[in-house]
């Protein structure tokens, strides 16, 4: 049998190739509606008076009042209105839906809506904090009372758009009491579920089916259930089929986005440059609404020393509620603006206290049976040093290192060491998943794979397929994987959190076990496996005690820089990366997500500007949006470690994410080496670094 | 309402439409093309990328009327030759397709290289793409793609 890494075919190339796969903007249905949104136009207040034009037959005006059960899009934190009732919190905000037959006269009739508002004073700052979380390990306290030094910086990150290049949308279609919702989603439960408690339905009300998705690292996490319950609310209204799709600018202006943050990084030095302890403050801009970002703040103070033990710690972070466009998932979620403020600080420290960073780094480098940030313990082997000398090798850091200090070279290498908790913080598996996973063998003995995992470029349906055909020692083209519909599949969980490989992909593995002990030749079967937390793993929510991830990806990220001393232009020259993934079900795949994980992450780190002012997201398009080009991108070298996790399938842990958490913190290293001045902000733009030339202070 | 004659995939269409529409909707709506895909709307991200008379054109940005008197390819139409055959194939050794909605976009400009230029540089097909964004791969599996289909397919351009 065949090494299961060694790649195989992607299922779904052909009709992607081709243009022939169905995203959502490619349904159509006899009889069809369009959707617009009408917005709020001010950041806070309170609506006054709402007037409408004269609509015409057909054109219907869906609001709050629709709405048969509460007004609420379910998520974990309930305080997402789906349409705005009095108040409006912030500039973009869904009021309304106009519905009718042609997109053409929808447009007109949202222009003549004139909305009359009360205005408030609008907050932009961290002022409100609606979610406090902290913790300690160690004794903080009486290692900074008995520091010799105490080193401190300030970090600040930017937002990040996700940047699908296929737009948010949804279609919905009614058949009798159902609502059937099509999409462009991650995570189909996560939909069902809000459009359940919105349309107050039963279970059997409500489908929802995975359109092809034209990527979403995140953003079509939680974002779809707002549309899809503003769609479900029209359409049990109206009684038609009804189609939203987003153009770009309403895209950029009012989905989700990676949380703008601010750390303030202060570390405990003995007189022997040992560091004693590590203090955090962290707080992220939440936007308008909760949504996700207590979860998303958790997994950043979790990553609070990145890749190293240091025995004592003291962790505090907020949610900030701002009047301004709510955030979200985003690939990483948290672990990006952490992992970007761990790395730059531990190298500040060693220029600081005049030690060599690498030195640094390594001394305090986690090592197996280590104690984690949250006392738990990293039970599996690191293989991190092994990892470091490859990519040190592989780039010649070493002789670049000392090269690029000479003054005015303008050439820069940096190196980032990260690890990511793969699947849901703590004990969410097993509390808010509970994962169940089945396979259908039919008369034919083809085997149907029944999750709700979306493919939505990471190539699961082919890596799922490859994992059932390997148990069973069957051909590939004897498994199927239909793009999930709820109707048929079990809810094994979102796609999210580097969760879909090592858990999902592990209770496959181990169904089609089952199915291989019960196999008949001809006989119709179904074997079904639910999620059973490891009974070593403990997790304390209320005070972050314990493990919060079951298992941890590793990486290594190196990339070479020059700068242009005129323009202050950042080039990227070179990129080397080093994972341990546990164990790669697909070679070609994973590298594919590695590049397109690291270009996204060195992306956010020097490249990628999004800012609001006045409450309004300034960047509308791609054109004033900027992602990495072709021509951006350098060469893009990637190992793959072998070290394979007991419990995922064939030994592998999460992948996604772990690619591109560390691209930050290396570029901005690079960048600070070749203009030899502290870089304390992402991204690195040429108006940044002029200002720290200009201001010079090391 | 105009009278607009074109040649559509290789075969002769007479429209009487809307100059002003924009080639791409005509090309996704009247002819029910699901390859020419809406990414910015603003020709930018070259998910809606055509051939006209053999040069790339974003067709979000192209009125109808623009298109009288000339041919038109898209990937529908493209993907029965065999250079779109070696193109596809070159993009699925390398990993190239993630979520694929550029794809159908990449492959229209790396035909249009291609056909300007048989034996790109790197540097060559990195610019020859540069109109065409795609968020999932870093561009480097793409990058070997059209590396790899000019080597198989020498000849052929």
């Amino acid at each position: 049998m065949k090494d299961i890494s060694t790649s195989v075919l992607k299922i779904d190339n052909e009709e992607k190739s081709k243009g022939s796969a169905l995203y959502v903007s490619d349904i159509k249905i006899p009889g069809m509606y369009y959707a617009k949104t009408v917005r709020s136009t001010i950041p806070k207040g309170k609506i006054k008076k709402i007037t409408f034009p004269k609509l015409p037959e057909n054109y219907t005006i869906v609001d709050y009042k629709d709405i048969p059960g509460p007004n609420i899009v379910k998520m974990i934190f309930d305080d997402q209105p789906i349409f705005a009732e009095e108040n409006v919190t912030y500039y973009g905000e869904p009021i309304l839906l106009v519905v009718g037959p042609e997109k053409i006269i929808i447009a007109d009739l949202v222009k003549n809506i004139n909305i009359e508002y009360v205005e408030e004073t609008p907050e932009y700052g961290y002022v409100n904090s609606i979610i406090n979380y902290n913790f300690v390990k160690g004794d903080a306290k009486s290692a900074f009372e008995n520091a010799d030094k105490v080193v401190q910086f300030d970090y600040v990150t930017g937002y990040q758009e996700q940047l699908y290049i296929e737009p948010q949308g949804m279609v919905v279609e009614v058949e009798g009491k159902k609502v059937i919702l099509t999409g462009s989603i991650q995570c189909p439960y996560y939909v069902k579920n809000a459009v359940l408690q919105a349309l107050n339905a039963e279970d059997s009300e409500v489908t929802v089916i995975q359109a092809v998705v034209g990527g979403a690292f995140g953003g079509k996490e939680e974002f779809p259930s707002l549309i899809t319950t503003q769609l479900a609310v029209a359409a049990k209204k109206i009684g038609k089929p009804i189609k939203m799709i987003y153009e770009r600018e309403e895209d950029m202006e009012v989905t989700t986005k990676r949380h703008p943050s601010k750390i303030h990084m202060e570390a405990a030095i003995s007189k022997d440059n040992e560091i004693l302890a590590f203090k955090s403050n962290v707080g992220i801009d939440a936007g308008a609404n909760t949504g996700l970002s207590g979860v998303v703040l958790s997994r950043a103070l979790i990553a609070c020393s990145g890749a190293y033990t240091i025995d004592n710690l003291a962790v505090n972070g907020d949610v900030f509620i701002t009047n301004t466009v709510p955030n979200g998932a985003y690939r990483g979620f948290g672990a990006p603006q952490m992992l970007f403020a761990v790395e730059m600080f531990i190298n500040h420290i060693a220029k600081e206290i005049n030690v060599d960073p690498l030195e640094l780094r390594l001394k305090y480098l986690s090592k197996q049976g280590d104690s984690t940030s949250t006392q738990g313990t990293f039970r599996d082997p690191i293989i991190m040093k092994e990892m470091i000398e490859k990519g040190m090798e592989v780039s010649d850091y070493k002789r670049k290192k000392i090269e690029y200090a000479k003054k005015d070279v303008y050439k820069g290498i940096g190196m980032s060491f990260f690890l990511h908790g793969c699947g849901f913080t703590g004990s969410g598996e097993s509390t808010h998943i509970n994962a169940l996973v089945k396979l259908r063998k039919d008369k034919d003995d083809k085997v149907h794979i029944l999750i709700a995992a979306v493919d939505m470029g990471q190539g699961i349906r082919t890596t799922m397929m490859k994992i059932v055909s390997q148990v069973l020692n069957i051909p590939l083209e004897q498994t199927i994987y239909d793009l999930p519909n709820t109707d048929f599949v079990p809810d094994s969980g979102p796609t999210v959190a580097s969760r879909t490989i090592m858990i999902v992909g592990g209770l496959v593995a181990r169904a089609a076990q089952q199915l291989k002990e019960k196999w008949e030749v001809g006989v119709e079967l179904i074997v079904s496996e639910r999620y059973k937390h490891p009974e070593y793993i403990k997790w304390d929510e209320d005070n972050f005690v314990g493990d919060a991830y079951p298992a941890y990806s590793w990486g290594v990220n190196i990339v070479e820089v020059e700068v242009c001393p005129v323009t202050y232009q950042v080039s990227l020259q070179h990129v080397w990366s080093v994972y341990d993934v546990g164990k790669a079900i697909d070679e070609r795949i994973v590298l594919g997500q590695a590049d397109g994980g690291i270009m996204q992450g060195i992306g956010y780190g020097y490249l990628e500007v999004m800012n609001s002012k006045d409450g309004k997201i300034q960047q509308k398009n791609v054109t004033d949006y900027i992602i990495p080009t072709s021509v951006d991108s350098p060469p893009l070298d990637t190992y793959l470690m072998d070290n394979p996790y007991a419990l995922g399938p064939y030994g592998a842990k999460g992948a996604g994410e772990l690619t591109l958490v560390g691209g930050a913190p290396a570029v901005a290293l690079a960048i600070e080496e070749a203009i030899g001045e502290k870089v304390f902000n992402i991204p690195v733009t040429p108006e940044y670094i002029m200002e720290l030339i200009k201001n010079g202070n090391n | 309402m105009a009278i607009i004659k074109f040649k559509l995939n290789n075969k002769e269409v007479v429209m009487d439409e809307n100059p002003n529409l924009r080639l791409l909707d005509v090309l996704r709506e009247k002819f029910e093309f699901t390859g020419v895909k809406e990414g910015c709307g603003e020709g930018e991200c070259g998910a809606c990328a055509v051939l006209i008379n053999n040069d790339i054109v974003n067709s979000c940005i192209i009125p109808l009327g623009n298109v009288n008197g000339k041919e038109i390819m898209t990937i529908e139409g493209f993907s029965v030759s065999k250079k779109y055959e070696i193109i596809k194939d070159a993009f699925a050794d390398e990993g190239a397709v993630q979520c694929g909605f550029c794809t159908p976009g990449m492959i229209i400009a790396s035909e249009s290289l291609l056909n300007k230029n048989p034996h790109p540089t790197e540097e060559e097909i990195k610019t020859g793409l540069s109109g065409n964004l795609c968020r999932c791969t870093g561009y480097n599996s793409i990058v070997k793609a059209v590396k790899g289909a000019a080597k198989k397919g020498d000849g052929l351009w």
